[in-house]
């Protein structure tokens, strides 16, 4: 089986979120980048299938130069190859259609994706990328089996869980639940000193669109202070909910 | 030409987000000086849609499309836009829509921007007002493309009534054997009780609970507001709750209306996923918990006395108001 993770390289969770140029850039000042949460799961389950089922295990990424320790940190983790489209990721669409060009160039049976990159929350790369393809797709996935050419798979809906049966060629947008939060795995020495001599491919983008622009950033407006009430009086909460904010 | 919505469904009855996304829709039709037509996959009373300013009604009856599969129903809204030819599209924030929208986009080669959280700010050049960077900031972003697709978040809007008479036309779209690449084995699904995605209140639990033992309390107060529990990400983890209760930047994301949160310190990461809820109150016994800078109310003090003298007031509470 040849896997595909297809990897955004998004800040740091604690990361405080700042823009510049008159607010139409995001400010990537004193900011760490990382693989994006969702994807991380991804590629830990993708490590699983190449342990346990012998798969061979890609990672792409479309960015430029600056997006390569991200890369290269996934091949520590024991990706065995990465692959890095030479393009500023515009928008869903433009990013989708530049992986799929590597999909289908590369012929992999399994792509996996997250859910959402946790910078710009688009959450459509995988589902365009699917159907571009026309490969199956799960999204949300929580767990994923693969026997042959079959896959089983659950995904979470909003209320519980969904389990599914489908085939490869697949594609998934992953979440926590891939695999358990302690299986992830943080690169050792030996990892990276071997991530160093793995090839990683820089691929020219092709001529793709990007519907969607964005034109301008904002900081949510600054909050007012909290409004405390005695912990011996809680019936007052009830009344403040009830009368002021009128959420009861 | 009409702005088309997607309607969801379950078990035939609109759910609530079905017609705030109509109330949406009809407020973009009016900018662009359109009508609505929406799109509702097995409803039982379709015209219901008519009370948000929906005029007409795709409704399709049709029985392999009974549980959802996105291919299938990305397919039958594309067949739908092109059939209206509208240019405009609007669906909400569901998992099942979001899952469908990614497709959708494709096939119609449409720009999409998904948890928008007001009406369009202009129609030439078309730009919405969306959350990005997990609600620590917000973007307004243009779409170019001649077909749009504008996912809208929950409660971003709220309903508006508009009364019009909704004519509701039988629509019976190619589906195929090919669009069931993706088969549904089992749907496990708590009935009868809020989810974190649609509830208008959410209560939520963290770590200061000291262990899931102590959750019959936390379900008891979500039980009398009618609300869903939700927990922190190491609740999860420890395997106190399961992990779909998980809210966050990396779990679920909550947009209610209120948000109750014990017991929980108020992490950044934590924050991120719960911001966008309208009012929120937090119950922890040290003051300095980040928490309380996010909150608009407070109550500082041990969740295991305040939270049941909450749950007997909010009793009182609803027997003299009900
Ligand atoms: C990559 C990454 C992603 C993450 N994503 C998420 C996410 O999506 N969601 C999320 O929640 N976290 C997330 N986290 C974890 C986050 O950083 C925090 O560790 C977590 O939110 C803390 O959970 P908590 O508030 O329940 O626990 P704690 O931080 O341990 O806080 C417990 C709180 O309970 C209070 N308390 C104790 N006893 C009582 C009592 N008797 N009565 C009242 N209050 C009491 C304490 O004062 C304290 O404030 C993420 C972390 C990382 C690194
Ligand atoms: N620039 C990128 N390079 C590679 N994969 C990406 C990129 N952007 C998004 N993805 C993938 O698409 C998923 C969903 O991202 P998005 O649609 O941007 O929210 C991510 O979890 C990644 O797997």
């Amino acid at each position: 089986m040849k896997i595909l993770v297809c990897i955004s390289n998004v800040p740091d969770t604690t990361s405080k979120i700042n823009f510049t140029d008159d607010d139409t850039k995001f400010d990537t000042n004193g900011v760490q980048f990382v693989i994006n949460p969702n994807d991380e799961f991804g590629l830990t389950r993708a490590m699983w299938f190449k342990e346990k089922q012998g798969a061979t295990v890609h990672v792409a990424t479309v960015g430029d130069a600056s997006v390569e320790p991200t890369i290269r940190k996934a091949l520590a983790i024991g990706a065995d190859e990465g692959i890095r489209i030479n393009a500023a990721p515009k928008d869903g669409f433009f990013v989708a259609r530049q992986l799929a060009e590597i999909v289908k160039n590369g012929g992999y049976d399994l792509v996996i994706a997250g859910r959402e990159s946790i910078d710009y929350n688009g959450g459509m790369v995988p589902g365009i990328m699917a159907s571009l393809l026309d490969m199956n797709f799960v999204n949300t996935c929580i767990d994923l089996e693969v026997d042959g050419t079959e896959a089983t798979a659950q995904r979470e809906i909003d209320g519980g869980k969904e389990k599914i049966s489908t085939s490869l060629p697949l594609i998934i947008g992953g979440q926590k639940g891939l695999v358990e939060e302690s299986d992830l795995r943080i690169p050792n020495m030996r990892g990276i000193m071997m991530a160093r001599k793995k090839a990683l491919n820089i691929v020219d983008p092709i001529d793709a669109p990007s519907p969607t622009n964005d034109k301008k950033f904002e900081r949510p407006a600054a909050k007012g202070p909290v409004k405390l009430v005695d912990a011996g009086n809680v019936g007052e909460l009830v009344n403040l909910l009830h009368n002021e904010a009128k959420a009861l | 030409m009409s702005i088309l919505v997607y309607t969801e469904t379950d078990n035939g009855k609109f759910k609530k987000n079905a017609f705030e996304v109509a109330s949406y829709a009809k407020h973009v039709a009016d900018q662009m000086g359109e009508s609505v037509t929406a799109l509702a996959i097995n409803a039982e009373n379709a015209d219901e849609l008519g009370t948000y300013g929906v005029s007409k009604v795709l409704g399709i009856s049709n029985d392999s499309l009974k549980g959802f599969n996105a291919k299938a129903y990305a397919s039958a809204i594309a067949q739908a836009a092109e059939l209206e030819g509208s240019k405009v599209i609007i669906v909400c924030s569901s998992a099942d829509s979001k899952y469908l929208s990614g497709i959708l986009a494709a096939r119609l080669n449409a720009g999409y921007v998904p948890n928008v959280v007001a009406a369009p700010e202009g129609i030439s050049p078309f730009v919405v007002k969306r959350t990005a960077f997990s609600n620590k900031g917000f973007a307004h972003t243009e779409i170019s493309s001649e077909v749009k697709i504008i996912g809208v978040s929950n409660n971003a809007f709220g309903l508006v009534e508009n009364t019009t008479d909704a004519v509701v036309e039988p629509f019976d779209p190619n589906i195929n054997d090919n669009d069931f690449g993706v088969k549904s084995v089992e749907v496990d699904k708590v009935v009868g009780k809020a989810t974190i995605a649609d509830a208008d209140i959410v209560v939520s639990a963290g770590r200061g609970l000291k262990g899931p033992e102590n959750w019959g309390m936390i379900e008891e107060l979500a039980d009398v507001l009618g609300a869903a529990t939700a927990c922190s990400k190491p609740v999860s983890d420890l395997g106190w709750r399961p992990h779909g209760e998980h809210v966050g930047q990396t779990g679920k994301p909550v947009a209610s209306n209120l948000y109750i949160a014990i017991g929980i310190s108020g992490a950044i990461q934590h924050l991120a996923g719960v911001s966008a809820s309208k009012t929120k109150v937090v119950i922890n016994n040290d003051p300095e918990a980040p928490f309380f800078k996010a909150a608009d109310y407070g109550i500082v003090g041990d969740a295991f006395e305040v939270v049941p003298e909450l749950i007997e007031k909010l009793k009182e509470f609803k027997a003299q108001n009900a």
